[in-house]
């Protein structure tokens, strides 16, 4: 029950992701995903106190830490919103649960250890893999690029909570601190781009600069 | 012979209909700090113009003198049709698609009659309510195909009498996502806040209401009589969705049905206090929306 509400609480929040154009409202709503999903390992898993130590690290990483360090970069950059995406937004909205349905029938045919707590979790989780790498191809701007990629590790992550039934706790942090690392070199490679460009549109940055 | 409990439902629509403008206006007057219309203003205004006689523009035809006859008509059977309680007067497996189309139907005459008056804004106001409703459309009918789907009918009466809190239970989500798809489609539809503002007489952003400007007397009262109905008819969907009415016995789910109808007037009326109307070329986005979240609802009821 409170894990299919999570689940649907991930699609909502990747339809948002796909439909938005602001991007601290992007930001926001994936930040959102991330403490709803460090919440996920708790309902899904027998308790354990090293499970509770990773769900409150993850929830403040990727509640916390990962939004005020993109805000920051936001403002530096002061670029605010993505006007025209190389997929319209309407069109990525509607494009949302066709993927969604493709993800759907993908896991129904995918061999899988027996025993998922619920249904929706593959293919939600397939899902939010998706729309990841859906909002890198399909936004200009280096922002989303970052934010695709953090819903692509959100979907990974409720992939492995599926999956995985117990991994190790070593490989989890393990996991979290590349993440962190990615997220906080990214944040300054893209002040970089602007300092230098003028802007941080990347179909822009093959042109050489005149 | 017609039973009294089925034909109440279509006098109710017909009689209460224009009640849910008057609570529309009352709650943004409240909200506005005025005290606003009375709650039968809407009531003096079909009779002022139903005793007024019609002027009809030499440049249009039989057209526009049919069309607010056919909207009425159209719609006074979509209200035999949806149903509040648990049976109503017209009521067979596929009648959705009837009703659906009957409002398609109203809404061809309407924009064919906004034509036939060679107004430039009247064009204008038809092209784009053809073109949001093209987008409103779909959405409407996934919606109604996922309650199809979950409660296994095909007639609305029987589909909203199995929306049982089991269903509720079991398919949280899924009912959710209908209702919030249907609640932008009552919106878009019935031209209230978000997409077109039903207030602003200025030609180059009205929708609904720049179709009807040379329409006068009882016409007129006709079309604002078919637009309460419509409203009220949509309302009616939501709260069958939202509220599993069905499993109570006869009389008390028609009058909850009933009072619910009228909150979700309450509802419109605190969006159109709180919102600011849309931009035109966002109008299609929040349409998207409401058939990304129904389609999202039919990919889950299809899960199970």
């Amino acid at each position: 029950m409170w894990t299919d509400i999570i689940m649907v609480l991930l699609t909502l929040t990747n339809m948002v992701a796909l439909g938005t154009s602001r991007i601290r409202a992007c930001i926001r709503i994936v930040a959102f995903q991330g403490v709803s999903l460090g919440l996920l390992p708790l309902l899904t898993h027998p308790f354990a106190p090293d499970l509770l130590i990773f769900a409150i690290l993850n929830t403040l990483l990727k509640g916390v830490v990962f939004p005020v360090i993109l805000v920051r970069t936001l403002r530096q950059l002061n670029v605010w919103k993505e006007e025209d995406p190389y997929v319209d937004y309407g069109l990525s909205l509607l494009a949302g649960p066709f993927v969604l349905a493709l993800s759907w029938w993908i896991s129904s045919r995918l061999p899988l250890p027996a025993a998922i707590s619920s249904s929706m979790l593959i293919p939600v989780a397939l899902f939010t893999l998706f729309v990841g790498f859906f909002l890198i191809v399909s936004r200009k701007k280096a922002l989303f690029q970052v934010l695709g990629y953090l819903v692509l590790e959100n979907g990974i992550y409720a992939f492995g909570v599926a999956v995985a039934f117990q991994q190790p706790l070593l490989i989890e942090l393990g996991i979290l601190l590349d993440v962190f690392v990615g997220v906080f070199v990214m944040g300054i490679a893209m002040f970089h781009i602007s300092r230098q460009f003028d802007h941080i549109d990347t179909d822009r940055l093959s042109s050489l600069r005149s | 012979m017609i039973n009294l409990k089925e034909i109440f439902q279509p006098l109710a629509a017909m009689l209460l209909a224009p009640l849910l403008f008057g609570i529309i206006n009352r709650v943004k007057a409240f909200f506005a700090g005025r005290r606003g219309q009375p709650l039968l203003q809407s009531y003096y205004d079909l009779w002022k113009l139903l005793n007024k006689g019609a002027v009809y523009s030499t440049t249009t035809s039989w057209v526009f003198r049919a069309s607010p006859v056919v909207c009425l008509a159209a719609v006074v059977i979509v209200a035999c049709i949806i149903p509040l309680g648990a049976r109503n007067v017209i009521s067979f497996s596929g009648d959705f698609v009837l009703a659906v189309y009957l409002l398609g139907l109203m809404r061809f005459f309407m924009v064919i009659a906004a034509l036939d008056t060679g107004s430039s804004f009247e064009g204008m106001g038809a092209s784009r309510e053809v073109q949001f409703s093209m987008l409103a459309e779909p959405a409407l009918f996934i919606g109604l195909a996922v309650l199809a789907r979950l409660t296994s009918s095909l007639s609305l009466a029987q589909a909203f009498s199995s929306v049982t809190p089991q269903v509720w239970a079991s398919h949280c989500a899924t009912l959710l996502l209908v209702a919030a798809a249907f609640v932008i489609i009552l919106l878009a539809e019935n031209a209230r806040i978000p997409v077109d503002d039903p207030n602003t007489h200025l030609e180059l952003t009205m929708i609904h209401e720049v179709m009807v400007l040379d329409n006068s007397g009882p016409d007129f009262a006709f079309i604002m009589y078919a637009a309460a109905i419509k409203l009220w008819l949509f309302s009616v969907l939501l709260v069958r969705v939202l509220l599993p009415v069905g499993s109570m016995p006869g009389w008390a789910s028609v009058l909850v049905s009933i009072t619910a109808v009228l909150l979700i007037a309450v509802l419109v009326g605190i969006v159109e206090s709180c919102m600011a109307r849309l931009r035109l070329i966002k109008v299609p986005h929040l349409l998207f929306s409401a058939a990304a979240l129904a389609i999202l609802a039919l990919v889950f009821a299809f899960r199970d």
